[in-house]
């Protein structure tokens, strides 16, 4: 496979950015933010989302989506990334469909991927216990058959879901990776009580708590006490997708900081003309260039099932973190003091590549892992 | 000229008669790991083979042009295209063939000879760098002209016929084992110092030049300084045209800094190896973890620049621009080396300390310092920074 993008992948790509820009550019994340708006998104915008495949990108055509995959999800989560467009992409196109595609039963798929590909159903992934992600770090109890019991934090898109896809443990200790089985459930159950939180890059996070909310049989997602296959390839799933966003806002922020240097006078010369700035800037452009091959070849690895996915997953999520930190904050300094202000738009974009490094795993936890998978 | 595509069929046939000529033809000693200076053959007039074997290789391989495989077939080279030569590349890496003949003449003045040369020079010239019977070195560094190369002072004055040469390169590699050299010579004090600079070609055995070999931190003594006294240069020799020899030089740059970014990527142990072995693990880690940690983000920047090379190969081929990558690929590249070359002294402890009086290249510590040239030869990474906010950023007055 080579790290070119085919002809459909680029009409794909081209068609969501020219979307992302018109529809959901940053002034809109600004607007849903000034507003307080309730859903901290836009649903006739997702509605026409769904309309260009987003919803279903990674569900396949037989169950109503377009079946682009993981480098499809990507290319619209890096143009989502450029523009800081608020959306469920994340949390229902990506997390609930990895894990009814890794684990759902067959009924389950039947009902539930034609309408996230619609986009008439929202579905939110709730596993996260620590503030740190720690992914067996899993105390929600299940009781009898079945009552759960437990607090989930930063569910993304948590209050807005029709759905909640929920990991518990029916077995083994806490941390243990045996013993987790997720189930599906309704938000509106007796015992669940949903608290938005208002989060610093003014997207959607949720804490949950779940008081011996009853769930059946039927909802169960995977295999009894084996969740973390499906749990894993969840999360793989997530910060893949979340490495593509981080791409995209680290070019915008680079490409936003370019054009500043270009045009901002001072000493009587354009302040691109330091040396000082400049090889920051170049040393900044090769960054970001790993960055696109890596999140690429992530991107594909996922696709073809490769064994060695998940290493890749942990460099694309690493890599892009920490060089999404650097863009931005390179940003903000280059930008001076105007980069300062509320008013400017580059603060948004430093602020959103720390809840997107901090969400599943940030480049602390992710070097660690794969020196893990790597056997050191 | 772009070679007709191959269809896949075509391209099957191509890899089958391949592997059979390379098995058939390829000496089992050349295809052993390198290991040492003597493995790599630079041919030249004064070639000094390590074996028979090694001569063997050279002679079929330059036969078929298979030295130089993309090369036009004119002039003595493969005639292959990107696909074929690809195929060879992956046939070769298959039965693990070395290459038959390393040379500056391949990897730098070749591609700037088929781009400027004339007919004349280019059918002089090509084929002996296909069959290695000339040696090329490099004339480009002054002791006053590094970074800054377009200050250059060695003159070369109109004589008629002839040009008379007259200055002092340094940094010549191998300048004391190469037949001709390549040099930037200054041919008009006026105007930018960038438009009186003239390429030539001539002979080492020309009167008037000498060698001064130079010892390095690492004990080698890879380049010297060259010095030209009063050498005659026929004008035949000019290569492109009168002051317009900067242009040829930053052509044939954009190759030796694809070449020199590239090493970082050779197939070495993996840090990591060599970590578990001396420091061993605790719980499945390396027991130092600050250690562990420098190690993994080295090896996890070292696979995402591999990633950048082979999407870089790939874009390529598929037509996309990337004549602006080879700055990237030579500032980060070298600088990944030197990383690499940190940490595993690191790693070796005191062992790696040991430095003896034979200088091979199994010593760590000659590596490491090996390393450092780095980021300085063929343009320092402050230089390759520079290119890249000037060509690829586009920033002002840059």
């Amino acid at each position: 496979m080579t790290l070119v993008l085919t002809d459909d992948q680029l009409m794909f790509r081209d068609a969501a950015k020219r979307f992302a820009a018109e529809r959901t550019p940053v002034s809109q994340l600004r607007k849903l933010r000034d507003d307080l708006d309730l859903d901290g998104f836009s649903r006739p915008v997702w509605k026409e989302m769904a309309e260009m495949g987003w919803a279903g990108v990674l569900v396949p055509e037989e169950n109503g989506g377009v079946g682009f995959g993981f480098v499809g999800a990507g290319l619209i989560a890096t143009e989502i990334g450029r523009n800081l467009s608020a959306t469920p992409l994340l949390s229902s196109a990506v997390l609930a469909v990895a894990a009814l595609l890794r684990g759902g039963t067959p009924a389950q798929k039947e009902t539930l991927l034609p309408a996230i590909a619609g986009g008439d159903l929202l579905i939110a992934f709730a596993s996260d216990e620590c503030v740190r992600h720690t992914p067996y770090h899993i105390a929600t109890r299940c009781t009898g058959k079945y009552k759960l019991s437990g607090r989930k934090l930063h569910v993304l898109d948590g209050h807005v879901a029709d759905r909640l896809i929920v990991s518990a443990r029916t077995s083994g200790d806490i941390g243990s990776r045996d013993g987790i089985t997720l189930f599906l459930v309704d938000p509106k159950a007796s015992g669940v009580t949903i608290t938005r939180s208002s989060m610093v890059d003014s997207r959607n996070s949720a804490v949950i708590d779940l008081r011996d909310v009853v769930v059946g049989e039927a909802d169960v997602i995977g295999t009894f006490d084996k969740g973390a296959i499906v749990l894993d390839a969840v999360l793989d799933a997530g910060r893949a997708v979340l490495s593509a966003e981080l791409l995209g806002v680290a070019e915008e922020a680079f490409e936003r900081t370019l054009t500043y240097l270009r045009e901002r006078e001072q000493f009587g010369v354009k302040i691109g003309t330091f040396q000082a700035l400049q090889h920051r800037a170049a040393h900044l452009f090769c960054e970001i260039e790993l960055v696109r091959s890596v999140v690429l070849r992530t991107l594909q690895a996922l696709d073809a099932q490769e064994p060695t996915a998940s290493s890749l997953v942990c460099l694309a999520k690493a890599k892009a973190s920490d060089v999404a930190r650097i863009a931005t904050n390179e940003a903000v300094q280059m930008h001076g003091g105007i980069g300062m202000t509320d008013e400017f738009d580059i603060g948004f974009f430093m602020k959103r590549a720390r809840a997107a490094a901090e969400t599943f795993g940030d480049q602390y936890y992710h070097t660690d892992r794969f020196a893990q998978l790597s056997g050191y | 000229m772009s070679a007709p595509l191959n269809s896949d069929q075509t391209l099957a046939a191509f890899r089958r008669d391949t592997r059979a000529w390379l098995e058939a033809n390829c000496p089992a000693e050349m295809r052993q790991p390198i290991v040492d200076e003597y493995d790599v053959c630079w041919g030249g007039r004064r070639a000094q083979f390590k074996n028979d074997a090694q001569r063997v290789w050279l002679e079929k391989m330059a036969e078929r042009g298979w030295t130089v495989p993309e090369w036009p077939k004119q002039y003595g080279g493969g005639g292959l295209s990107k696909d074929e030569a690809r195929v060879l590349r992956e046939e070769m890496a298959a039965l693990k063939c070395r290459p038959p003949l390393t040379s500056f003449g391949i990897s730098m003045l070749g591609p700037a000879l088929l781009k400027y040369g004339n007919e004349k020079q280019k059918s002089e010239h090509i084929p002996k760098i296909v069959r290695g019977e000339i040696r090329w070195c490099q004339g480009y560094s002054e002791p006053g002209a590094g970074s800054d190369l377009a200050s250059l002072k060695t003159r070369a004055e109109d004589q008629g016929d002839h040009f008379l040469v007259n200055g002092s390169k340094i940094w010549t590699s191998y300048g004391d084992q190469a037949d001709w050299i390549f040099c930037l010579v200054r041919t008009s004090f006026t105007g930018k110092k960038q438009e009186g600079i003239s390429f030539v070609l001539f002979d080492m055995e020309s009167p008037g030049v000498s060698t001064r070999p130079i010892r390095l931190i690492s004990g080698y003594s890879p380049f010297t300084q060259t010095f030209f006294d009063n050498v005659k240069v026929p004008k035949e020799n000019l290569l492109g045209e009168l002051n317009k020899g900067w242009t040829i030089a930053k052509y044939l740059l954009t190759h030796e800094r694809n070449m020199i970014g590239g090493m970082g990527t050779q197939r070495v142990t993996p840090l990591s190896q060599l970590a578990i072995r001396n420091l061993g693990l605790t719980a499945g880690r390396l027991s130092e973890p600050a250690l562990r940690t420098d190690i993994a983000r080295f090896e996890m920047d070292a696979l995402a620049f591999a990633l950048t090379m082979n999407r870089v190969t790939d874009e390529a081929k598929a037509g996309n621009e990337t004549g602006a990558m080879s700055s990237m690929l030579k500032y980060y590249g070298t600088e990944l080396n030197k990383r690499r070359a940190e940490l595993t002294m690191s790693v070796a402890g005191s062992e790696g300390l040991k430095f003896g009086d034979a200088h091979s290249e199994e010593q760590l510590a000659a590596m490491w310092l090996r390393t450092k040239a780095n980021s300085i030869e063929g343009g320092t990474s402050e230089i390759q920074l520079n290119i890249i906010a000037k060509n690829v950023l586009r920033l002002p007055g840059a």
